[in-house]
C-alpha cells in the first residue's frame, strides 16, 4: 500500500494558495516584514516559527487584513488582498486572547459570523451545532465565555473561527496560554480537526516543539526575514544555518576550518590539540574555509571505553548531567576546554547507570551525523 | 466582635445623616402649618405622651399634593428635563469617553485631566460664563453679526435650552468617566475578532462595542438622571418663569412659602421617586461585579 505524499511545494504544478511577493512591512524606522517571498499551498498546516518580534504576528495579520504591506503584494488564490478589508476576506482568525464576546453565550459567539451573512435561521443552527460537536463542546452551548475553562474556550474559539468554512485559518498562539499536558492534547486534535475539514492553517508560534508538532512545513523566521522554509523533519536534520539549527533543538556548534579529503569528505581543524573531525557534506566547501559543524547531542554516543572503528572519538570528562526523565544529557568537557553534549537514554535504573559526575568517557559519531554549515 | 465594630462605623453614619434626618423630615411632613417657630405642630411634649403627639400627625399634606396640579405637573416636568438631558449628556458624553479610550495611552491622562479640570473652578461662574457667550448680547451672536451671517442677533438662550445647556454641561463629566471606564477595558482584539467575522466597521461598533460599554452607559445615565431630578440651582438661575421644576417648588415652598409641611412631603416624595432608579442603579452595578468575577 502506498500512501500518497502530501507535499504540493515539490510539485512545480502546484498553484500556492497564498503568495507572498516580494512583501515588505516598515513601522515608522522598523522593519517587521524584510522583502519576503513565499508560497503556501492549500490544505497545508503552516507553521511561522521564530522568537517574539520576528515578524511572525506582522504575517499574519497582514493575512487577516489588520495590516497592509508597506511594499509588495499578497494574494489569496490568485486575487490581490490589499484592497479587500478584513471583513470581506475569506480568511478567519483565532487570536491569541480568544478574544470570545463576552455578552454572548458560546452558541452565540460561534453564530457571530454566521448571522453577518444572509444566511437562513436553519443552516446557521444547524453549521452552530456542527462546529460544537467537532469541538466537543454541546455541553456548554448556554454559557458564557467566563464560566468555562481554558481549554474549552480555546475550542470555541477554534470553532467561532471555522464556523464560516474560511478558505484560510489563521492561528496566532492559539495554545499559548494552555499547560503543557492539555497543549499537548489539543495539537493533535488541531491536526485532526485540520484534516477533517480541509482548511489551509497557517499557524503562529514561537514553541517548535509545536511547529515541529502539527505543521506539515515549518518556516523559521528572524528579523523580518523567513531563514528556511521546510518540513520539520528537514528543519531538524538538515537546517541550512546555524541559527535554525540553534533555534530548533538542542544542538552541539563546532567551529573550524574545512579542507576537503575526498569526494563530499572533509576533514575538520578545531581546537588545538584535538585531532580534526571528519565529516560528509553535500554542500562544498573550499580549503581552508571557515565552517561549523552542527551536531544534534542525540547523534553522539558515549562510551566508558574508547571505541574503536569509528569516524571521530574525542575524550573528555562529565561536567554536568540534566537527568530529564526519559534520557540524559551529558555535559562532557574536552581538555581543550571545549563541552560537547551527549544525549543518551536512561534504559537503566538511575542507580545502575554507567556514568556520573566526573568520569572520564569518550564520545563518539560518524561522519554523517553532523551537517557542516557555512553560515 | 472586630467585624461587628467595623461595619457598626458605616451604619452609624448613615443611620445619623442619613435616616434620622429622613424621620425628622417624614415627621414635618405630617404635621400642620402653625405660626410658631419652627413653623409647624405639634411637637412632641413629654407630658401628653407618645400616643397624643402621633394622633396629631395625618397625611393631609399629601393629600394636599395630589389636589393641586401644580406639584404632580412640577415632578412631571422634572421627570421630563432629567430624562431629556440624560438622552443629551449621553449624545454629546460618549463619543467623547469613546474618543478618550482610543487615544494614545499616554494622552488618556491628560484628557481625563481635562474634563475633570472645570471641576476646579466655581460652577457659578462657568454658567454666567455660558450666559455671557449665548446671550443676545453675547460673544457668539456679536461673533455671527460680525462675520455677517446673520444680521439680527439670535435668541439662543430661551430659559428651556439655557436649563439644559446648563445641566448637560454641568453633568457632562458624570457620564464620560463611567464610560471611559467601561470602554478603556475593551479589548481591541473583540473589535478585530467582529470585523474578522465579517462585521464592518459600524456593525462591529454597534454589536461589540455598545453592549460591552452598556454598564458604563447605565452608570452615567443614573448618575445624570437621579441628581438632575432633584436639581434646583441650575433651573433657578438660567430658567425662567415657565421651567417648572420640583427642586425649585420645593425651595419656593419652603422659603417663600415658610410651608415646612408641605415643603417636607415634597421632598419625601421626591425620595420616593428617586428610590426606583437607585435600586435600579444599584442592580446595575451588581451585575457588573458579578460579570468581573
Amino acid at each position: 500500500m502506498t500512501i500518497p505524499v502530501f507535499e504540493p511545494w515539490n510539485d512545480p504544478e502546484a498553484k500556492p494558495l497564498i503568495q507572498f511577493q516580494n512583501v515588505s512591512k516598515r513601522f515608522g524606522d522598523f522593519t517587521a516584514i524584510d522583502d519576503l517571498t513565499i508560497g503556501i499551498y492549500e490544505k497545508e498546516f503552516f507553521a511561522l516559527l521564530g522568537p517574539s518580534g520576528c515578524g511572525k504576528t506582522t504575517m499574519m495579520r497582514m493575512l487577516a487584513g489588520f495590516e497592509t504591506p508597506t511594499e509588495g503584494a499578497i494574494f489569496l488564490a490568485g486575487q490581490d488582498m490589499a484592497p479587500v478589508p478584513p471583513n470581506k476576506r475569506a480568511t478567519n482568525m483565532m487570536f491569541q486572547s480568544y478574544a470570545l464576546f463576552p455578552h454572548l453565550s458560546i452558541w452565540e459567539n460561534i453564530a457571530f459570523g454566521l448571522k453577518r451573512e444572509a444566511m437562513p435561521k436553519n443552516d446557521i443552527s444547524d453549521r452552530v451545532d456542527e462546529m460544537l460537536r467537532l469541538t466537543r463542546l454541546e455541553k456548554f452551548a448556554r454559557r458564557k465565555p467566563h464560566q468555562i475553562s481554558g481549554g474549552q474556550r480555546q475550542r470555541v474559539a477554534l470553532a467561532r473561527s471555522l464556523a464560516k468554512k474560511p478558505k484560510l485559518l489563521l492561528l496566532d498562539e492559539p495554545l499559548g496560554a494552555l499547560d503543557k499536558k492539555l497543549r499537548q492534547d489539543t495539537q493533535f486534535e488541531l491536526m485532526d480537526i485540520q484534516e477533517k475539514t480541509g482548511t489551509t492553517f497557517v499557524i503562529v508560534t514561537h514553541d517548535q516543539e509545536e511547529a515541529m508538532t502539527v505543521a506539515s512545513r515549518v518556516a523559521v523566521m528572524d528579523n523580518g526575514k523567513i531563514i528556511q522554509v521546510a518540513t520539520p523533519d528537514r528543519i531538524y536534520e538538515t537546517p541550512n544555518s546555524v541559527y535554525v539549527a540553534d533555534f530548533i533543538g538542542e544542538v552541539n556548534i563546532i567551529d573550524g576550518i574545512a579542507t576537503p579529503t575526498g569526494e563530499d569528505r572533509y576533514s575538520i581543524a578545531w581546537k588545538e590539540g584535538q585531532a580534526p573531525l571528519n565529516v560528509t557534506s553535500a554542500t562544498a566547501f573550499s580549503d581552508g574555509q571557515k565552517c561549523h559543524l552542527a551536531i544534534r547531542p542525540e547523534k553522539v554516543t558515549i562510551n566508558a571505553e574508547e571505541p574503536s572503528g569509528v569516524d571521530n572519538v574525542v575524550q573528555g570528562k562529565i561536567l554536568d548531567i540534566a537527568y530529564l526523565g526519559n534520557i540524559s544529557t551529558y555535559h562532557v568537557e574536552l581538555p581543550s576546554g571545549a563541552v560537547i553534549k551527549a544525549q543518551s537514554a536512561n534504559t537503566r535504573r538511575i542507580s545502575r547507570r554507567a556514568f556520573t559526575w566526573e568520569y572520564t568517557v569518550w564520545l563518539s559519531w560518524t561522519a554523517t551525523a553532523g551537517v557542516l554549515l557555512a553560515t | 466582635m472586630r467585624r461587628f465594630t467595623l461595619i457598626a462605623v458605616p451604619y452609624l453614619w448613615l443611620l445619623a445623616l442619613f435616616l434620622v434626618p429622613f424621620i425628622i423630615v417624614l415627621k414635618i411632613s405630617l404635621s400642620d402649618v402653625a405660626l410658631a417657630r419652627p413653623p409647624y405642630a405639634p411637637h412632641f411634649d413629654w407630658a401628653t405622651g407618645i400616643w397624643a403627639f402621633l394622633s396629631e400627625l395625618d397625611f393631609e399634606n399629601f393629600v394636599w399634593l395630589s389636589e393641586d396640579d401644580l406639584y404632580w405637573k412640577a415632578y412631571l416636568s422634572s421627570l421630563k428635563i432629567a430624562f431629556v438631558s440624560t438622552v443629551l449628556t449621553l449624545l454629546v458624553g460618549y463619543p467623547m469617553a469613546y474618543a478618550m479610550a482610543r487615544a494614545p495611552e499616554e494622552w488618556r491622562a491628560t484628557l481625563m485631566m481635562l474634563v475633570i479640570l472645570p471641576f476646579w473652578t466655581s460652577f457659578l461662574i462657568r454658567v454666567y460664563a455660558w450666559m455671557g457667550i449665548l446671550s443676545n448680547e453675547g460673544f457668539l451672536n456679536q461673533f455671527l453679526l460680525w462675520t455677517g451671517i446673520i444680521s439680527e442677533p439670535l435668541t439662543i438662550l430661551t430659559p428651556n435650552t439655557a436649563v439644559y445647556i446648563g445641566i448637560v454641561y454641568t453633568y457632562l463629566p458624570f457620564m464620560i468617566l463611567p464610560i471611559y471606564a467601561a470602554l478603556e477595558r475593551l479589548d481591541d482584539s473583540l473589535i478585530e475578532a467582529a470585523e474578522d467575522l465579517g462585521c464592518s466597521r459600524l456593525t462591529a461598533f454597534w454589536l461589540v462595542t455598545i453592549p460591552l460599554s452598556k454598564t458604563g452607559i447605565v452608570a452615567g445615565c443614573f448618575l445624570v438622571f437621579i441628581p438632575v431630578l432633584g436639581e434646583f440651582v441650575i433651573p433657578s438661575l438660567l430658567g425662567g418663569s415657565d421651567t417648572l421644576m420640583i427642586g425649585k417648588v420645593l425651595w419656593e415652598e419652603f422659603f417663600s412659602n415658610r410651608d415646612w409641611p408641605v415643603a417636607s412631603a415634597v421632598a419625601v416624595v421626591l425620595l420616593l421617586l428617586l428610590i426606583i432608579p437607585i435600586v435600579l442603579f444599584q442592580r446595575n452595578q451588581q451585575k457588573q461585579q458579578e460579570a468581573e468575577q
